[in-house]
């Protein structure tokens, strides 16, 4: 077989398919260790904080938010944009590294797509919210009523609906078909009677025979395909939300291309600062090397950068376009009384991330993990900067305003983050954090070199 | 009477040599069980290309012509409103959910596909063969003819490819 001399391994420590099997499946079949009940105990509290909020806010109404009539979209769009944007990188490993071909992305895209999905269900949970009649949320859909009426199908927020709830339901199937042979592995590895049934039920009988890993095969590399564009429109759509208004910062034509850059760099982020926790945790150090570290810092740079061109983009189209109003929302983002936060954004994600252009930085996890927080600070408050200041100010000096969250909105945020970090915790017990049979098929290929010479 | 031979593999290599022999030779495999998808082997297995992709577009054309029919129709023959002053059959903003609903119908038409095709499902109560093949074992099934004369020659080819625990089995049919 070809063996690469220039890439290093992507599964390093002399594996055998059965060490792979044993060393991956290891969590599922062990007890949880004291940091386990540590982390679930923290995140089910903000949880359930979270709720309590969430409940406050149903009960009393929106009012209970700091929002105001100049600023009707605050901490809630911006979780909610974030969010999606988090949800991003799981689908761009999964599906549009599948179709390129990187190989790296199997030992690290079953994670990332189980945290896209924990993402976007946390995203979806603020329009709703949103909505402050959240029993009422079954509006959106075009279903016959007594009124004869259809939704809006012009609407940018309704192609949200349909792009959100598409998103979640492929990125589900995706995980899951990639999921059944694994969870087989499990199912005949795993002691207990009664895990043995719910992994079998799970698992829908999967016995891994080669007509089926052809139709496997297949259907992967078709439903990447299909989720490619569709993780570009996700965020596009979400960018014309803003971008269809006349809200001066909101109305450009840049929005859904740098958007979905902004969106897989803060994913990627996202998926830095949950792996570098898991890969040591887990033990997993063989799998999810420093070379993968690498890499995704490598897609962070690339990302970081067209984000950056982005923001500078839009300061040189705000002057050129000699729109006044569009000038001084810019001005106002700079310098106004929400500097602040401009320069947060500024900070975290343009400069940050340039950082990386230094290898040794690059491979180290220490550095890499605090920049990864930088990100997803950066990419709130750019969600923030973009909602808040251009809806602050805008044409009507006498409506003008300011907004700040009430304890509400924040441990409504807190709650999501709850939410997706038990989401999260539960999984590594539940499902194996690394697509086995993937990792398998480029062991070979891409295994530690001292494992061939012996072997031939 | 029914009668096949089966043997597993500690290495993909071998199995697809083994498996070519086989081939080569005239003798109908059954099925071959391994723990990860092996390049190569269907080809000598002979299986054709799958129709997935098939069903794939299929299902997505429907959803597309579904989506963009239904907000045609709701638009202009149903209820039509007039919204911002725009046409009533505005075809770039019907785009994006024409889009998002050729996406999802054809990623079910394929999962459906691949689920009933391969009689795989919640409750599906397929034969396991070996535990350890979704581990490390590359397992081949061989139909035998009834009267044993394929026997030595599908057992010398096993062997020397390294095959291990080679089992005749009967069934009664």
């Amino acid at each position: 077989m070809y063996v690469s001399p220039i890439r290093e391994p992507l599964v390093t420590g002399n594996k055998t398919y059965k060490k792979i099997t044993d060393e991956i499946s290891a969590p599922i079949e062990g007890k949880p260790g004291k940091a386990w009940y540590a982390g679930i105990t923290l995140t089910v509290s903000a949880l359930l904080f979270g709720l309590a909020m969430m409940g406050y806010t149903i009960w009393n109404g929106i009012g209970t938010w700091g929002l105001n009539k100049t600023i009707g979209w605050g901490w809630g769009i911006t979780n909610f944009v974030w969010w999606v944007g988090i949800g991003h990188a799981g689908t761009f490993i999964s599906a549009i590294l599948l179709l390129f071909r990187q190989k790296w992305r199997t030992s690290i895209n079953r994670s990332a797509e189980a945290m896209t999905l924990f993402a976007v269900m946390c995203a979806g949970l603020f329009p709703l919210i949103h909505m402050g009649r959240p029993l009422l949320g079954f509006f959106v859909f075009p279903y016959p009523n007594t009124r004869g009426l259809w939704v809006n199908f012009n609407s940018p927020l309704l192609w949200d609906v349909f792009a959100i709830s598409t998103y979640f339901t492929v990125s589900l199937l995706f995980w899951y078909v990639g999921l059944i042979p694994d969870i087989g592995t499990i199912r005949d590895r795993i002691k207990s009677k009664f895990k043995k049934w719910i992994y079998g039920l799970l698992s829908f009988g999967w016995t891994g025979s080669a007509k089926h890993w052809q139709r496997h095969e297949s259907i992967s590399l078709i439903l990447a395909g299909l989720a490619a564009p569709l993780v570009l429109s996700v965020h596009s759509i979400v960018s014309t939300d803003f971008a269809t208004s006349v809200i001066p910062g909101w109305h450009t034509t840049i929005f859904p291309p740098y958007f979905v850059a902004g969106a897989i760099f803060s994913g990627f982020a996202m998926v830095l600062t949950l792996l570098i926790i898991t890969r040591k945790v887990l033990n997993l150090e063989n799998y999810i090397t420093v070379g993968h570290i690498e890499s995704m810092n490598k897609i962070i740079i690339a990302t970081g950068s067209i984000v950056g061109i982005a923001y500078i983009t839009e300061l040189f189209i705000a002057w050129y376009s000699g729109v006044e109003y569009e000038q001084y929302a810019f001005l106002n983002r700079a310098t106004g009384p929400y500097w602040w936060a401009y320069w947060i954004m500024m900070t975290c994600n343009v400069i940050s991330p340039q950082l990386l252009w230094i290898k040794k930085l690059r491979r180290n996890l220490v550095f890499t993990f605090i920049l990864s927080i930088f990100i997803n600070i950066g990419m709130w408050f750019e969600r923030f900067v973009i909602i808040v200041t251009s809806l602050h100010r805008d044409y009507l000096p006498s409506s003008w305003s300011m907004y700040e969250p009430t304890i509400v909105e924040v441990g409504i945020f807190i709650g999501t983050l709850g939410l997706f970090f038990t989401c999260f915790l539960l999984f590594i017990r539940v499902f194996p954090v690394i697509a086995i049979a993937e990792v398998k098929s480029v062991l070979k290929s891409s295994g530690d070199k001292k494992d061939k010479s012996e072997k031939h | 009477m029914r009668r096949y031979i089966s043997a597993y593999f500690e290495n993909e290599e071998n199995l697809l040599r083994a498996a070519k022999d086989l081939k080569e030779k005239q003798v109908s495999i059954q099925d071959v069980l391994t723990p990860f998808p092996i390049h190569g082997l269907d080809s000598i297995l002979g299986f054709k290309r799958s129709n997935i992709p098939t069903v794939g577009f299929i299902s997505g054309a429907i959803g597309c012509i579904l989506a963009f029919g239904f907000q045609a129709w709701a638009f202009i023959v149903d209820y039509p409103l007039f919204i911002g002053g725009k046409p009533h059959f505005a075809i770039p903003s019907f785009i994006p959910i024409t889009f998002e609903l050729t996406v999802l119908f054809a990623s079910f038409g394929m999962v459906f596909a691949f689920l009933i095709r391969s009689k795989l499902g919640p409750g599906a109560n397929n034969p396991i063969h070996d535990e350890r093949i979704t581990d490390d074992r590359f397992m081949i099934i061989i139909d035998l003819d009834e009267g044993g004369n394929q026997d030595e020659m599908v057992k010398e080819i096993l062997a020397k490819e390294e095959a291990q625990e080679i089992k005749v089995k009967e069934i009664e049919k």
